[in-house]
């Protein structure tokens, strides 16, 4: 079996970012307490989704410019694994979310309907349901060059409408979700130094290892359509 | 030049069809007054903030309808006819702009229908006109290229919501939020304006996406 570099590095990453996650010294904040380990788990998954989108839209511009039919079959894998993520930040937003922002008076599903006007999970909300519009549109073509073309056409048009978005619908809408000026955890002053020795590293780990389930799943999809390629 | 010519003629050909196939045109005005007319019996009497998001809700829903049409009842071979004839980002145009006339119409209609049924909750109608209209052009340049996509595919005008409420969200909020100067909200200074700017860059970029990424879906 052969391992490249980039999956020993996922690996070790991501060997630190559970280790060091869980013992290595974090601020110490009222509200959030322990759970801001949560922090190198929750967003990691956001950033790894995007990133995983992003690469599904440039293979789906590359289809739309070469009409090979490996790039369909790479942006639609792309887009599978960054919707598996964005699943994967809800639940730990919602486990984070059900011992900081849930009202503890109540059961915790009882502030469901505060927390989902959250301007982030709005635009979280609007990621997953705009790939879940591109895997019906997908299973409601038959022919395979049309599927592959208006998905693609599809993708690149929500995608590009998506970023705006992200960008506008924060600085409408009150929030509680940190990183409320600007872009989340890309601003050095959110985040302690001490977590960013562990948050950059784990951000890397979870993506690269969204890049290598994808290309397990590219692999296995080319083998099934072997004989059309 | 030539595209120009091209252009009118695919216009004219909308509205003719329009003029002869009345069916549809009044399909969607028979939709809206039920629309509104269930509202009026269910509703009662209802609050300002009720009335500007069942307003707009009621706009995307007739944005849906009547904008489905223009490429549903296109059948194959005029699509073959087009494609021998015109280019592909005429033809785009053509339909955007045929979209965004019919839905500035079915606006004014819905809205003195609200205003007859539910009542008129504004502080200043024309305020409240002005936005409604540069909202349902929004909408309509959206639907126009979501319904080009979702002409290939089955099940087209379920499909059509699908695609379209994702990302017709933040437009949406945007024009619930604008539409709030009309209900004699304070802003903050340059506030309306700014999202008025906001929209317009938005729905530039949606007429420059629909350039680029039709002539794709264009070829059969």
């Amino acid at each position: 079996m052969k391992i490249s570099w980039w999956k020993i590095l996922s690996i070790v990453l991501l060997a630190y970012a559970i280790i060091g996650g869980l013992l290595l010294p974090v601020p110490e904040l009222t509200q959030l307490g322990e759970t801001i380990r949560n922090l190198y788990f929750h967003v990691c998954m956001w950033f790894a989704m995007m990133i995983l989108f992003t690469f599904s839209v440039a293979y789906s511009i590359k289809y739309l410019r070469t009409s090979s039919f490996q790039y369909d079959i790479k942006a639609k894998a792309y887009a599978d694994v960054g919707t598996f993520m964005g699943l994967l930040g809800y639940s730990t937003g919602a486990i984070w979310a059900s011992y900081t922002w849930a009202d503890p008076n109540n059961p915790a599903y009882a502030s469901f309907g505060s927390i989902m006007r959250e301007p982030k999970l709005i635009g979280a909300a609007m990621a997953l349901l705009i790939y879940g519009a591109y895997f019906v549109l997908r299973s409601s073509i038959i022919d395979m060059d049309q599927r592959a073309r208006v998905s693609a056409v599809f993708n690149i048009f929500s995608y590009t409408m998506l970023f705006p978005s992200i960008w506008i619908i924060p600085r409408l809408l009150p929030s509680l979700h940190p990183g409320q000026e600007g872009n989340p955890a890309l601003n050095f002053n959110d985040i302690d130094s001490r977590m960013r020795m562990v948050f950059y590293p784990a951000v890397i780990g979870w993506t690269l290892l969204g890049a290598w389930i994808t290309n397990i799943k590219i692999r296995t999809e080319m083998i099934r359509e072997k004989n059309i390629l | 030049m030539e595209s120009s010519k091209h252009f009118n003629a695919l216009l004219k050909k909308e509205f003719l069809l329009d003029f002869r196939q009345q069916h549809s045109f009044f399909g969607i005005l028979l939709y809206i007054a039920s629309t509104v007319f269930v509202l009026y019996l269910t509703m009662g009497d209802i609050e300002a903030a009720t009335w500007n998001a069942l307003f707009w809700i009621t706009q995307l829903f007739i944005c849906i309808n009547a904008v489905a049409k223009s490429f549903l009842q296109e059948a194959k071979g005029r699509m073959l006819y087009y494609y021998s004839t015109t280019s592909p980002v005429v033809f785009i145009l053509s339909k955007i702009s045929y979209n965004g006339i019919l839905m500035i119409v079915m606006n004014i209609i819905n809205l003195i229908l609200y205003t007859a049924f539910l009542g008129n909750p504004t502080s200043s109608f024309w305020q409240f006109l002005g936005i409604s209209l540069i909202g349902s052009l929004g909408l309509s340049l959206v639907f126009t290229l979501l319904a080009a996509i979702a002409s290939k595919a089955m099940q087209q005008a379920s499909l059509m919501a699908i695609l379209g409420f994702p990302i017709i969200i933040p437009q949406l909020l945007l024009l619930v939020r604008l539409s709030k100067t009309a209900f004699s909200e304070i802003f903050r200074d340059g506030a309306p304006a700014q999202i008025i700017l906001l929209l317009l860059a938005l729905d530039i970029s949606v007429v420059i996406l629909a350039m680029i990424l039709y002539p794709f879906l264009w070829k059969d």
